[in-house]
């Protein structure tokens, strides 16, 4: 970027100088790949703990003290109850689960790339736009409907995908900036496409789509236990499925050797040979695919139609499950079960003691900042500075 | 050409001589090349988009109201033939030879025949008010230009801001329950200092645990959209009385709002407005002309060097983050005096739209008053025409700025020079 | 004035820098401070400008002692330092660099005149010829290197550091550069000048201290003492100064290069019309003071920057266009000038850096898949016959010192069938030891029959190494020499542009 002349790298003197070049972009280190995560999972929740508190505006003013604390165990009660005591619960979970988890793998894909997606939403919504489409537009049978649909969904967050990879990759436009404005864009167009008569229900003026054909919707997946209610499907298996696959991707071919070499070093994956423009955009087709994934599995086994808030903040949170497992295959399904636990658990949690479910959404926000900030955990729980690094890192603006 | 080195020419011409950074300025560089098609490309674009578009239009005159009184009329089709042709010609000259000095005048007059090409095609038969749109225009990127100037303190000091929607929310909140159980003026001071004191946690994260500023600048957004949403579900629906602040009124200025025009555009609006405007040229001078500015954008540039002069690197980037979060959190406050109320989410991206305002304008607080109008001016015109039996989509018009500014970025993107050191960590031993 | 370390120790994670290190300065005097790299001698200067705190030891002016915090406080006290990484800011004029810190003020403003005038009475006064005005990133690097001296003296220092102040400097700037070193020294003040070239500190110094692996071995009377003697000081043992080679055999021309011009995105030319060729069996030595356009010759026949016009040929097969990869598949081993910026992957295993550039060859892959057990006996068999010394082939090559981290590069790029080897800067920043492996790995590729191209701004090195010699400036070849038939002296003249073929021939 600059032009300055200068004199060589030479002879750094100290062999390990504190301010040493740290590498600009992911730095995913193994070690504390257990304690760190739950370390930053504990600290959430204190502080999620002083949130409640000091919302119980009523039981403070009356000095209520022992009433905040009961609100507060009911509140932590209510959360591991709603997400796994029972069948329903559990259902839930899988329900919330699933769309995390993909759209979490669209995001750690992109971070093994040294990229940041924050396009989850955008290309979630394309997706869902094009599945529902095929979803509501034939007539089965399921055996060719529900392919097609999920692929026109893959489809649909592919392109989307693709676009910021491009403006990366050949504009140097940064993804963060694009992947923003993409979010919005897609949001005012899914709003106008649902009002079209492409789109819109019979006799509704609102924005909603027609409803998916009984062949176009996903099996459900306890089918065989003749609940009705248990509405959780095979996008579920779809989700381990494409986590099976981001796993073989990254550690088992040429391409996810090539994606690492790029995220943690771009300079050295270009004189190594491979071509960092391709792999930007090769890594953002795979997000959108997984991102439109997610959208296709909402919209044709949770939702049954598009409505214009379907993807709601599923791209954001993503993020929070990517940095939490540490954008490793197994990471990525621990934390995508633990964040549709909470907001299985965080729906019971409002219904039972009254306290918002945007408790969760605090809650993720600390986990993202604790997860990104390993230095401030070990000062804060004083442990061993092994292995200390800064955390995963994207750089400037600069092309 | 320079002392003590290489006193011969030796006869290669201007390659020789440019081999000490002296660009030969007949020839164009590659990069000059690229943008200047990339610009063309675009003019070219926006000529089919009027061909297809408003030459197919209702037609009809377009009347344009200034004043009370006041009023013009322009021919929308034959307009839209006159803006297609010169944007065909200006694409062409531009992607052939480009247009040297004059590329930046030029785009500005073709953008303000555009878009009056696009006010004529919307309003072809009926009639419009101009001074209003633009007196909206200048409110509405209100709140961009407070989020875009702590954006600017910020990055020119090396630290990215992603989180200026953070800011203003918090600043939104915050003034609108400080200034229900006292007033406006004190929820304003009240927003300043919590969004600050935001600011502060995201230089502490930033600089002492050396949290990669993106995430953290995200968290923040994430934390205080959580934050806010919960307490007005918990707190605020059933406490109404927390929830509700009298709005501002516009403060005329005497005399120079009697001025026609001009007057009702610039000189009827809140303390914001002028505010705002005196705060643009005030960070200009004191980035540019003065010790604390110097200061700031080596900081930002080269940290190393600052630091090795004894400027305290740190003190420095801690003090105008605090400065950049307590110029948003009154931003923030904005919405509050506008709506006289909070709620959940109100700030709805603009936080966003002011971070690539601040790229849009070359982290330039003129550039970035610049950028912040057009998209103002984009969000008055959305709600204008929602009252013309327009045939656009009000989905498209919302869409816009957006699309614009992806352009935008992807068009000047390599162009643009950022703070050298930005998002680098500094660690002072 | 009288500068006094006493005890100075310095720990980092896992190495000590500094190790009772005792040091003095007096002024009107140049003390020299050598020792290779790594041996601690940035570490302890930065503690005497006050960037780090040493965690023993003190520092005394005139016997007092005195604690630095932060680098305002050494200036303060009358310090200044010369960086190595020279300390501008490429946006700011030169005036704006200086006064950076101790800004002259008018009301609020910045007063530029005044900083303007304070700029052109500094540069006057020591005939630094400097224009308060100009941009640093439009200025050559002698003149930037003047600006960081002007910065100096216009904080009054006593004493001046000057960190590797010649690394990229023409012979002819270096010797302005003592002329600028003699004045200060003249005017009273104390200078400590740091290098690892021994020449250098012989010609100017009046007392040479010798740092080693942290610890001052030995304290040296320019007068009294030689290159030789001085290195084996700086290595603790006997130092072989030559490269054990035999005469060269070249064979055929194997890299062709032929009128290549490169310029950069803004125009600049970078490499200027150049041609040259290397033959099999040979070592070219490319020599030229750093930012002659070795990089970009070097990126412009490896694939990784456009060529304007001409051609690159490796045995007849064009590479013009080619990429990377071609150039890889071409049989040709690249080591690239900056290891930790390009050739390692520093989060990666040493394994997995081990095939960094041939992971996609059906030794260590098959289909779309990597064939990871492949990988792991490559690695194997590479670090033993390399030596590369590390705890296993899983440790990521970022935790390796430098010369093991150059040797996982080396013997990755040699360890196969080669037609051309093209090894940039192959020994920079490393220690002796693998500096003599290096060079001998270089040499023993040349005698299985690959040409060998070895760029290196330390003209000692390709000296050592070459069979020919070819010098760069500005982009050009001025010179294409035979070893043996030229010296230093004739080198360094073209290098810093005196003296050009091009125009003898045509004169």
């Amino acid at each position: 970027m600059t032009d300055v002349q200068s004199p060589p790298d030479a002879p750094t003197d100290s062999p390990s100088d504190p301010n040493g070049k740290r590498g600009l972009r992911d730095r995913i280190d193994t070690t504390n790949a257990i304690t760190l995560p739950l370390l930053a999972f504990i600290s959430a929740l204190v502080i999620g703990t002083i949130v409640i508190a000091f919302s119980d505006i009523d039981k403070l003013q009356d000095g209520d003290f022992g009433g905040i604390l009961t609100t507060i165990k009911d509140a932590y009660l209510a959360l591991p109850d709603g997400a796994f005591n029972g069948w329903r619960p559990i259902n839930e979970t899988i329900v919330s689960t699933t769309p995390l988890l993909l759209a979490g793998l669209a995001v750690a894909i992109t971070f093994r790339a040294g990229l940041f997606n924050i396009g989850g939403t955008g290309q979630m919504l394309v997706g869902g736009m094009c599945s529902v489409y095929v979803g509501f537009s034939m007539n089965g049978p399921s055996i060719i409907q529900i392919p097609l649909a999920v692929g026109a969904g893959m489809l649909g967050g592919i392109i989307w995908g693709i676009i910021p990879g491009i403006l990366k990759a050949r504009a140097g436009v940064h993804e963060v900036i694009s992947t923003i404005m993409l979010n919005f864009i897609a949001g005012s167009l899914v709003l106008y496409f649902l009002k079209t008569d492409l789109f819109v229900r019979e006799g509704r003026s609102d924005p909603i789509s027609k409803l998916v054909t009984p062949e176009g919707t996903l099996p459900k997946l306890f089918a065989f236990l003749d609940r009705p209610e248990l509405r959780a499907h095979i996008g579920f298996l779809f989700a381990l499925a494409a986590a099976f696959f981001f796993w073989w991707l990254i550690e088992k071919t040429k391409l996810g050797f090539e994606i690492r070499a790029e995220g943690a070093n771009s300079n050295a994956a270009q004189y190594a040979g491979m071509k960092p423009a391709f792999l930007i955009i090769t890594s953002f087709a795979v997000a959108g695919g997984f991102a439109g994934l997610a959208g296709a599995s909402e919209v044709l086994g949770t939702q049954g139609r598009a409505t214009q808030g379907f993807a709601g903040d599923i791209g954001f949170d993503a993020i929070a499950v990517a940095l939490l497992g540490r954008s490793t295959p197994v990471g990525t399904v621990l934390a995508a079960l633990l964040f549709g636990a909470l907001q299985a658990g965080g729906q019971r949690m409002q219904v039972e003691t009254g306290v918002p479910v945007d408790l969760v959404l605090i809650l993720r926000a600390l986990i993202i900042l604790f997860i990104a900030a390993p230095l401030l955990m070990k000062a804060i729980w004083r442990i061993s500075a092994k292995g200390a690094s800064s955390g995963p890192s994207f750089g400037g603006w600069g092309s | 050409m320079s002392e003590g080195i290489g006193l011969k020419n030796t006869g290669h011409g201007p390659g020789t001589d440019a081999y000490l950074g002296m660009v030969d300025s007949v020839t164009r560089t590659p990069d000059e090349i690229k943008r200047s098609r990339n610009l063309g490309i675009a003019y070219l674009i926006g000529a089919v988009i009027t061909v297809a578009v408003f030459v197919q239009g209702t037609g009809g005159t377009a009347t344009f109201n200034l004043d009370n009184d006041a009023s013009f009329g322009i021919g929308a089709i034959p307009l839209a033939w006159i803006c297609a042709v010169s944007l065909a010609v200006l694409g062409g000259v531009q992607i052939s030879r480009g247009t040297a000095n004059f590329q930046s005048a030029l785009l500005g007059v073709a953008a303000v025949l555009f878009i009056f090409t696009l006010m004529a095609w919307a309003a072809a038969g009926q009639s419009f008010s101009l001074t209003g749109t633009l007196h909206d225009a200048l409110k509405a990127s209100t709140p961009l230009v407070f989020g875009a100037l702590g954006g600017i303190l910020c990055e020119r000091s090396g630290i990215i801001n992603i989180a200026i929607e953070g800011f203003l929310l918090a600043g939104a909140f915050t003034s609108a329950v400080v200034g229900s159980v006292t007033n406006l003026w004190i929820g304003m001071i009240a927003a300043m200092i919590v969004s600050s004191l935001l600011a502060l946690l995201l230089a502490w994260l930033a600089i002492r645990f050396l949290v990669d500023q993106v995430i953290v600048g995200f968290a923040i957004n994430f934390f205080v959209l959580g934050l806010t949403s919960f307490v007005d579900a918990r707190v605020l629906t059933s406490n109404p009385e927390y929830n509700g602040v009298p709005t501002l009124a516009e403060w005329k200025i005497p005399l120079l709002s009697d001025i026609p025009i001009i007057g009702p555009v610039l000189f009827e609006q809140t303390i914001y407005v002028y505010l705002g405007l005196a705060l643009v040229a005030l960070v200009t001078w004191a980035l540019f002309s003065t010790k604390w500015g110097l200061q700031t954008r080596a900081v930002g540039e080269h940290p190393k060097a600052a630091g090795t002069l004894g400027v305290n690197v740190l003190r420095r980037r801690y003090v105008n983050l605090a400065v950049a979060g307590a110029i948003t959190g009154f931003g923030g406050s904005w919405w509050t005096a506008d709506v006289g109320r909070f709620n959940e989410n109100i700030t709805n991206g603009r936080g966003f739209i002011a971070l690539a305002v601040v790229l849009v304008g070359r982290h330039h607080p003129v550039g970035a008053l610049c950028a912040a109008l057009l998209f103002g001016f984009s969000d008055a015109l959305a709600l204008k025409f929602s009252f013309l039996s327009t045939s656009i989509p009000s989905e498209f018009l919302e869409l816009a700025p957006f699309l614009v500014t992806l352009i935008v970025v992807a068009s000047v993107g390599r162009g643009h020079r950022v703070p050298a050191a930005l998002g680098q960590p500094y660690e002072q031993q | 004035m009288e500068l006094e370390l006493r005890g100075i120790t310095k720990r980092f994670p896992g190495v000590v820098a500094n190790d009772n290190v005792n040091l003095t300065i007096r002024s009107g005097e140049v003390l020299a401070l050598v020792g290779e790299n790594g041996a601690g001698k940035s570490t302890l200067m930065n503690i005497l400008y006050g960037l780090y705190h040493a965690d023993e030891g003190d520092i005394y002016i005139d016997g007092t002692p005195v604690k630095f915090e932060t680098s305002g406080d050494a200036i303060a006290a009358g310090i200044g330092m010369v960086h190595q990484h020279f300390m501008l800011v490429p946006v700011f004029t030169v005036a704006e660099n200086v006064v950076l810190g101790i800004e002259p003020t008018r009301g609020l403003s910045l007063d530029r005149a005044k900083a303007a005038a304070e700029v052109e009475r500094i540069s006057d006064e020591y005939s630094l010829g400097l224009e308060p005005d100009a941009l640093i990133e439009n200025l050559p690097v002698g003149i930037q290197q003047r600006v960081e001296i002007s910065k100096v003296l216009l904080r009054d220092a006593e004493i001046v550091v000057f960190d590797e102040p010649t690394a990229v400097l023409t012979p002819q700037e270096i010797d302005d550069f003592f002329r600028i070193v003699e004045a200060l020294k003249a005017s009273g003040r104390g200078i400590v000048f740091i290098t690892h070239k021994l020449t250098e500190a012989l010609r100017v110094a009046d007392r040479i201290s010798v740092l080693r692996r942290g610890q001052t071995v030995g304290e040296a009377d320019p007068s009294e003492i030689d290159e030789v003697g001085l290195a084996e000081l700086m290595v603790g043992r006997p130092v072989q100064l030559v490269v054990d080679k035999s005469p060269a055999e070249p064979g055929a021309s194997t890299l062709q290069v032929n009128d290549l011009h490169v310029v950069d995105a803004s125009g600049r030319t970078l490499v200027d019309h150049t041609t040259f060729d290397v033959r099999a069996g040979e070592i070219v030595g490319i020599a030229g003071v750093q930012g002659n356009g070795q990089t970009e010759l070097v990126e412009a026949i490896t694939g990784l920057r456009e060529i304007l016009s001409g051609t690159v040929s490796v045995d007849g097969i064009d590479l013009t266009d080619a990429s990377p990869r071609d150039v890889h598949l071409a049989a040709v081993a690249h080591v690239p000038e900056d290891r930790q910026r390009s050739g390692l992957v520093s989060e990666f295993s040493v394994a997995e850096n081990l095939v960094l550039t041939r992971y996609h060859s059906d030794e260590f892959s098959s289909g779309v898949t990597m064939n990871w057990s492949r990988v792991r006996e490559n690695a194997r068999e590479l670090v033993e016959q390399y030596d590369v010394r590390t705890p296993s082939i899983d440790t990521s090559a970022g935790t390796l010192s430098g010369g093991n981290q150059q040797k996982v590069i080396v013997a990755r790029e040699l360890s196969r069938d080669l037609r051309l080897v093209i090894a940039s800067q192959p020994t920079r920043g490393v220690d002796v030891g693998s500096i003599e492996y290096i060079h001998a790995q270089v040499v023993a590729a040349r005698d299985e029959g690959a040409a060998v191209m070895v760029v290196s701004t330390e003209l000692d090195e390709v000296m050592a190494l070459a069979d020919r010699v070819i010098v760069l400036y500005r982009g050009r070849v001025v010179a294409d020499l035979d070893r043996d038939a030229t010296n230093h002296n004739e080198v360094g003249l073209y290098m810093a542009g005196a003296l050009d073929q091009n125009e003898q021939a045509s004169a």
